[in-house]
């Protein structure tokens, strides 16, 4: 069954009718700039590009598995980086259906989230995520991860870190995008490419970062972070419609990759 | 209180939205109404995304909200106003500002608008009143 034809029949479902609307009206540049942007909407999930990964068919996911990362960081900023980067593992475990690997991810979130002293409805998610694993509920799985990162965040700002939040968002899509570029780099199609053309979404995040405290920002791993993005930014800002070759993906998937090893192993982070 | 306190701290768990201010009744109300529309997209596979927005719109303006998109997905935008809207509509733009063609769905103070990206990137969901007064809105979106 088609989208169209699956559409009608949720319409249906739901007891009122479906109309295909036509193209009428264009909005002007500054109506657009000042459309709203929100952490909770506008910078996806990793489920999410994920997803879109999917699509073509299933990719190698446990060979997108990384070895752990440290849990002895003491940086608040390099522990809400990694904490992103830890949540993206979780769902590529989740998408890989592993449960040993959603467990072991979910132990180390716990305990890079119980760093940042966040709630106990935080650390109350880890015996979830175990439980869900334990009985392979992938859905359940899925909806508790973004949960906890949106928990995380939550935390963060009732403990005025509301500056980390963008870098846990942050974490999340770098390590997302190392996953996809180099599941792409692997068995190179043109659908699966075309997932990372993003470059709003850096916007964002890099007017998010210019908007947070100057201490923060100044600190040598968020600085090197947000001068690598104004680069990355260029690497996924393809034309629409334009297929990104594989010499295009191979640039990214290098310029993340670096970004990613910095944020895990960067050892002078205040 | 109008409503009950449990029924407000439910949804800003189940939502994990990461505003720490209180919604209002009316925020909590067009919340539950519109997680109530997207059960049937639930139904069919698509998958909610945890996060919604929650603000006033008025009639005769759009009220636009960014969102990035991928190539290969299918997406539901959903919203759900109170009552003091008579019919609203929800609309899909482009980067460059055109208009989408979306399967659409309206319902009163209801409405859904279906859309599979060819292209990722960067696009506006648009909100309106068509009939009606000012009044809270919220937006969810589900995918898969």
């Amino acid at each position: 069954m088609n989208f169209r034809v699956r559409c009608v029949t949720i319409a249906l479902l739901a007891g009122t009718t479906v109309a295909f609307a036509a193209e009428t009206v264009s909005l002007p540049p500054d109506q657009l700039a000042k459309a709203i942007k929100t952490d909770a909407l506008t910078i996806p999930t990793p489920g999410e590009l994920f997803a879109a990964l999917e699509k073509p068919g299933k990719p190698d996911w446990a060979g997108q598995y990384r070895t752990p990362i440290p849990m002895t960081y003491r940086n608040r900023a390099q522990i809400a980086l990694n904490l992103g980067g830890l949540i993206a593992d979780g769902f590529i475990a989740v998408e890989a259906q592993d449960s040993q690997q959603v467990k072991n991810i979910g132990t180390d979130i716990i305990k890079l989230a119980k760093a940042l002293g966040v709630s106990e409805n935080v650390l109350s998610r880890g015996n979830s995520i175990n439980e869900f694993a334990e009985n392979s509920e992938w859905d359940a799985l899925h909806e508790e991860l973004e949960a906890t990162q949106n928990e995380v965040k939550t935390s963060m700002q009732s403990h005025s870190d509301q500056d980390l939040v963008i870098l846990v968002s942050l974490g999340g899509w770098i390590r997302g995008t190392q996953v996809v570029s180099g599941s792409v780099l692997k068995n190179y199609d043109e659908l699966s490419a075309k997932v990372l053309r993003q470059p709003a979404v850096v916007s964002f995040i890099h007017t998010k970062i210019n908007g947070i405290s100057p201490e923060l920002r100044n600190e040598p791993l968020v600085k090197s972070v947000n001068e690598q993005l104004v680069n990355i930014e260029k690497l996924v800002a393809f034309q629409p419609g334009k297929t990104p070759s594989l010499d295009d993906i191979k640039k990214l998937n290098a310029a993340v990759t670096k970004l990613m090893d910095e944020i895990k192993n960067k050892a002078d982070a205040k | 209180m109008k409503r009950p306190i449990a029924i407000l701290l439910g949804l800003l768990i189940f939502t994990g939205g990461i505003s720490l201010r209180a919604e209002t009744d009316e925020e909590v109300e067009a919340h539950r109404s519109v997680l109530d529309l997207t059960g049937a997209f639930s139904n069919e596979g698509f998958r909610l995304r945890d996060g919604h927005w929650v603000g006033v719109v008025n009639p005769k303006e759009r009220t636009l909200i960014a969102v990035n998109l991928y190539a290969g997905n299918q997406y539901w935008f959903a919203a759900a106003a109170n009552e003091k809207a008579k019919k609203i509509a929800v609309d899909l733009f482009d980067e460059n500002g055109k208009q989408l063609v979306t399967e659409s769905y309206n319902s009163g103070e209801k409405a859904a608008a279906g859309f599979s990206p060819q292209s990722s990137g960067q696009y506006f969901v648009s909100l309106g009143v068509l009939e009606g007064e000012s009044t809270t809105f919220c937006l969810v979106y589900s995918y898969k």
